[in-house]
């Protein structure tokens, strides 16, 4: 745009330009604060993608950028791909969105750093630092880019969600990230060994794909929140390539948070990061186990009608969601159910663990999509002293989350792990398919509990069949 | 390009890290999701960088290369704006509308 402006302004330009940066990223970091606070959070959103509107004009009176045809194109054509996705994706399949959102962020910038690599006709005429932050940028990214298609793609079911494995997977893997990381010692040196640079990309798309495959489905929630955690230091690294400081803080507030949530994903599991990324959880593996007591294992079964009875004249119940809520897409009749209680003079409280679903606050976000308001969400925490005082606690789609050898069981892969104490309260009743074990791949001792009926079938008929019964009661 | 010492740019991104930790850390569970792909959207940032390298006038290669990043970075720009837009729209406080 520049050639079309007078020259008193073009000289003022770079430092203008840096200036609207500042004011940008003034707006992201408002608008990150905003978004911690449910009454805020919508227009801490707002205020971000206002950030972001400024962040780009700006960058279009940049004096190297010259031809705008292919910008136009790509804006628009992005554009409309993205508002498509945004639009049309049911709630249930949010954690997919977010992964494949993760991939191409991360794919940009390694493509920004590529891009800008790819400008130098004799990439020996870049400095060190430039061919460094290129290499790191493009790993990153790469990896991400990868790594998000295969979490999509084990979220969707096309890559089975179990842990997939075979021994030497992890030294393979470890062992790939240092021969990259040695690969782009060497490329800083020798920038010009267009097979160096092949292998570097390579070896980052492959390793995206073969550290996210051996991880299993209840790892979900940790695995997205570290690629939206790489996908924005993989921006910061596209912004060091650059010299671009919009891209360092922007991207560098995007990788702390996505670490933070990370952080609070494995506390939850009481797993370390190592043990999440390496330690192939979840599958057949571990069911070995035993379940403690084997002998008596009968399970007391409840009809619709038996537990409407219950319900409707117990004093507080708590609903406990899980992923087999999403799976069923049950959350507008458990809805339904609840408003009936409440009608009646019920407590009705929802309890929410942190892992409950597939990427972090997953069932808040189902359920607010059924206009359950979110003060009637409870955190594990809040929760779990109420447990005693609960009548009857439904338990829908949640298995590990709510499994009691956590605490009793010191042999199980699960011991350690904080759950919902749900076999406090006075009756609980679970919701599921079948007996099967959940995606720990182990025995839950609660189903057998005397103060536990199941209720088999699909949670949403259920749900209705109990919503129906709940009107004759 | 403005040059820019590294250490500055170092500096910079440290200090950024320990903002973002310290805005993210007291953030409810409910809001979790929202966050993520909030924040998600925000590292579309990169289309910056896109639009710088394909709007240079350079080789085919360099074009093809920043135009797909365009591609990318818009699609995660605003569909994760977008779709944050969407879930927070729907979240409620008991009494809110209706």
């Amino acid at each position: 745009m520049s050639p079309f402006l007078p020259d008193y302004i073009v000289s003022f330009l770079p430092d203008a330009i840096q200036l609207i940066y500042l004011v940008a990223t003034a707006f992201f970091i408002r608008g990150l604060k905003l978004l911690g606070s449910p009454a805020t959070a919508r227009k801490g959103n707002q205020l971000a993608a206002i950030g972001m509107l400024i962040g780009i004009i700006v960058t279009l009176f940049d004096q190297q950028i010259i031809s705008f045809e292919w910008i136009i194109a790509g804006v628009l054509v992005g554009s409309l791909i993205g508002a498509v996705l945004a639009k049309k994706v049911a709630m249930t399949a949010m954690p997919e969105l977010v992964a494949v959102f993760n991939g191409f962020g991360g794919g940009a910038s390694a493509l920004v750093a590529w891009g800008e690599l790819s400008k130098f006709s004799d990439p020996s005429l870049m400095d060190t630092t430039s061919l460094v932050t290129t290499g790191l940028s493009i790993f990153i990214g790469a990896l991400t880019l990868t790594g998000s298609f295969v979490a999509f793609g084990k979220l969707k079911g096309f890559i089975s969600g179990n842990a997939i494995t075979f021994p030497g997977l992890n030294v393979i893997n470890i062992g790939s990230m240092i021969g990259v990381v040695a690969l782009i010692g060497v490329f800083t040196f020798d920038p010009t060994n267009q097979t160096i640079f092949w292998i570097i990309l390579g070896l980052s798309l492959l390793i995206g794909i073969t550290s996210v495959i051996p991880i299993g489905g209840a790892d979900m929630p940790v695995v997205i929140s570290l690629l939206n955690s790489y996908s924005g230091l993989a921006a910061a690294l596209a912004g060091f390539v650059l010299g671009n400081n919009l891209l360092i803080v922007s991207g560098a507030l995007v990788g702390a948070a996505g670490l933070i949530l990370t952080q609070i994903m494995c506390k939850a599991m009481n797993r370390s990061l190592f043990n999440v990324i390496f330690g192939s959880f979840g599958g057949d593996s571990s069911s070995s186990v035993s379940s403690g007591t084997d002998g008596d294992k009968t399970v007391r079964e409840t009809s619709a009608t038996d537990l409407a009875i219950q319900v409707a004249y117990a004093s507080k119940v708590v609903i406990v969601p899980g992923y087999g809520l999403a799976v069923a897409q049950a959350q507008h009749m458990i809805k339904e159910v609840a408003t009936k209680l409440e009608e009646r003079g019920v407590q009705v409280k929802y309890g929410i663990h942190p892992v409950a679903g597939r990427m972090p606050g997953h069932m808040n976000v189902l359920l607010a999509e059924a206009d359950v308001p979110y003060d009637q969400l409870y955190d594990m925490d809040q929760i779990n002293p109420e447990f005693a005082t609960t009548d009857v606690v439904l338990v829908i789609g949640a298995n590990d989350v709510v499994n009691p050898m956590a605490k009793t069981s010191p042999e199980s892969p699960i011991y350690g792990m904080p759950i919902l104490n749900v076999d406090e309260a006075k009756r609980t009743v679970v919701f599921k398919r079948s007996l099967s074990f959940g995606y720990a791949g182990i025995d839950n001792p609660l189903f057998y509990t005397e103060k536990n009926q199941m209720f088999f079938g699909d949670a949403k008929k259920s749900l209705q069949a109990l919503s129906e019964a709940l009107k004759d009661v | 390009m403005t040059e820019i010492p590294l250490i500055l740019l170092l500096f910079i991104f440290v200090l950024a890290c320990f903002i973002g930790f310290e805005l993210i850390s007291k953030v409810p569970p409910t809001l979790h999701t929202p966050l993520m792909s909030g924040a998600n959207a925000i590292s579309g940032i990169t289309i910056v960088g896109a639009l710088i390298v394909s709007g240079a006038d350079s080789s085919l290669m360099t074009q093809i290369l920043g135009i797909i990043a365009i591609i990318f970075a818009t699609i995660n720009v605003v569909g994760g704006f977008m779709v944050t837009d969407r879930m927070l729209e729907m979240f409620k406080k008991k009494g809110d509308d209706k």
